[in-house]
């Protein structure tokens, strides 16, 4: 009997709940491992994806958003083995289920604590509350791979906006791993798209792209390339997270400004009646 | 190219008469290879079309719409919007050229009439019970009447699919060559006006088979239709490729063998700048550049305009459109 031969897994986007390939059918070599080399036309697939996700997502009640974040902890602790395996510290990993679990606590909070009653001079109920800005793209930090990733999708998402987000280039195999995780744990598909591939290529189209709402660049580090990302964010007015300073501490807690940053306020006024 | 080509013209003039001579007709055209055409327009949708080539195929799309409102909450102020749209698809870009109709139900053509006067966008109606068909004849040709005399151009009929497919094909074409008449006539027959040019629904997703495609593609074309046209957009089956290139080779051979070209017009389900790409590639492989016209080939479309401006917007500012820039309708 001849010896098996183990099956290696080819590593492909995460677009629209679906595991494409490049389109442009590019791949490159990275952590021993073929991944797919993302092109411009890759991204504006996923903007289509993540737009098509919006409606739903956002009209879904922020109880189930944060049941189906719960879930995505869920299913990483039950995966656990395989990102370790991947080279990521068993810490990191704990770390990053830990994150989707806190920032699930936030979606059925985000309203009180950001929302308001204002004051207004006149017989009205003015109220302000919070709403998902739409679709954001991010860069996701180069280090740390998994927990990086993870605490910039999770802000995003859990609010009800979708994310384009552009994995690492040096440390794409957790990402794709992720995808995995995301597409078995009820999150509609489209919410959250990964590309993998070189970060000049990709994110320039998204920052540009007049469908984006918002534009999170924590992981550039090339600051010519943030501004240049920035500018181009301009031209529909998309809102921007700057780069993360060097040497930013993922393990802290994040604070709620990664999330509050991609939202929109809607005030309402409404006559108070007798 | 099929064994029609050997008739004289006299001979298909004279079809129209028997219903027999026109079931001969009729059943004696070559049968449609259904896995040839599919086969066929699946690989013409493989071309890859770029840049320049691309850009000058957005404005030909776009000349080539029939901007399309067939809705029961059709308003006149929704369809004089529309009509605006169509004179002006992005009005940020004056170089973006008009489209090639608008097409409403004839309640509304006085409303349409008023915006699009003399600014070269035709005016289409559908009538003759649209889309069913199913209605007397005296109150489809007063449909067609009354669409013409509100100020359509162009009318598009439906065909009576029952009639067709019990096989009493006479009482198609009579209908046919009635509707025509009530379109008017070019010597003055809607008071000096050209006469309303005809587009036949054939209603292609309720017709079954190819053969039966090409059977009432070459029945519409006898009869005096102008335009055929693939489907009203009220079933679910609407245009495909294939369809459309069983009807391409019928306008394809009819005129090789009487000398008159016939338009054609796939309408429904085609939403993208890429589906759009895909069907003038066909017409040009298939028919040849004398259709890559708004005179001759249409697309019935409402969302796919909105399409093809974000595709153009991308082609000229380099950055990907958003509809939020677009009107919505």
């Amino acid at each position: 009997m001849s010896e098996r031969v183990a099956v290696r897994k080819t590593y492909k986007l995460f677009i629209g709940g679906k595991f494409p390939r490049s389109e442009s059918g590019r791949s490159y070599l990275v952590q021993s491992a073929n991944v797919s080399l993302a092109s411009r036309k890759d991204a504006r697939d996923a903007v289509v994806a993540a737009r098509a996700a919006v409606k739903g997502w956002a009209g879904a009640t922020a109880y189930n958003r944060g049941q189906i974040l719960y879930r995505v902890a869920e299913m990483l602790e039950g995966r656990r083995a395989q990102f370790v395996a991947l080279g990521v510290p068993a810490d990191e990993v704990d770390a990053a289920i830990d994150r989707w679990v806190w920032y699930a606590g936030w979606s059925d909070k985000v309203a009180q604590v950001y929302g308001s009653a204002n004051p207004v001079a006149g017989p009205y109920f003015n109220l302000s509350a919070p709403e998902p800005t739409g679709v954001v793209a991010a860069v996701a930090p180069e280090e740390p791979a998994l927990l990086g990733l993870v605490s910039v999708i999770a802000p995003a998402i859990v609010t009800g906006n979708t994310v384009v987000v552009a994995a690492s280039p040096a440390a794409p195999l957790a990402a794709v791993t992720l995808a995995e995780v995301l597409a078995t744990s009820d999150l509609p598909g489209g919410v959250v798209n990964i590309l993998t591939g070189r970060l000049t290529e990709t994110v320039p189209t998204l920052a540009a792209h007049m469908d984006v709402n918002a534009l999170d660049l924590t992981g550039v580090a090339d600051a010519e390339l943030a501004a240049d990302l920035e500018i181009k964010a301009a031209e529909n007015l998309k809102r921007v997270l700057r780069p993360a300073p060097a040497g930013h501490d993922w393990y802290a807690d994040p604070g709620i400004t990664r999330l509050t940053t991609l939202l929109e306020t809607k005030t309402v006024w409404h006559p108070k009646g007798v | 190219m099929t064994a029609t080509t050997t008739s004289a013209r006299s001979d298909l003039t004279e079809l129209g008469r028997s219903e027999t001579a026109l079931r001969t007709f009729l059943h004696g055209l070559p049968g449609v290879d259904q896995v040839g055409a599919e086969q066929r327009a699946a690989q013409l949708g493989t071309r890859s079309i770029k840049t320049t080539a691309k850009a000058e195929a957005i404005d030909l799309a776009i000349r080539m719409v029939d901007l399309t409102t067939l809705e029961g909450a059709d308003t006149p102020g929704k369809v004089r919007a529309l009509a605006a749209k169509a004179l002006r698809p992005d009005p940020a870009d004056p170089s973006c050229p008009h489209v090639g109709a608008v097409c409403v139900y004839p309640a509304m053509v006085p409303h349409v009439a008023e915006v699009l006067r003399g600014s070269g966008v035709h005016l289409a109606s559908v009538a003759t019970a649209f889309p069913s068909g199913q209605a007397p004849l005296e109150i489809k040709l007063a449909d067609v009447r009354a669409a013409v005399e509100a100020g359509a151009d162009e009318i598009d009929m439906v065909i009576n699919r029952g009639a067709f497919l019990a096989g009493r094909y006479s009482e198609v074409y009579d209908e046919i060559k009635a509707v025509k008449e009530a379109c008017g006539s070019a010597d003055g027959g809607r008071q000096g006006r050209p006469a309303a040019h005809l587009k036949v629904i054939l209603e292609t997703g309720e017709l079954a088979t190819y053969d039966n495609v090409r059977r009432a593609s070459w029945l519409a074309m006898l009869a005096g239709g102008d335009f055929i046209k693939t489907s009203t957009g009220k079933v679910p089956v609407a245009a495909t490729p294939p369809v459309t290139l069983v009807m391409l080779e019928a306008v394809r051979d009819f005129r090789a063998a009487t000398g008159r070209q016939v338009g054609v017009k796939p309408a429904g389900g085609i939403k993208t700048t890429k589906d759009a790409i895909k069907y003038l590639v066909m017409v040009n492989e298939t028919v040849g550049a004398d259709w890559l016209s708004p005179d001759w080939f249409r697309f019935g479309a409402s969302s796919l305009l909105n399409d093809l401006l974000m595709q153009r917007t991308k082609l000229t500012t380099g950055v990907y459109a958003g509809p939020d820039y677009f009107t919505l309708d």
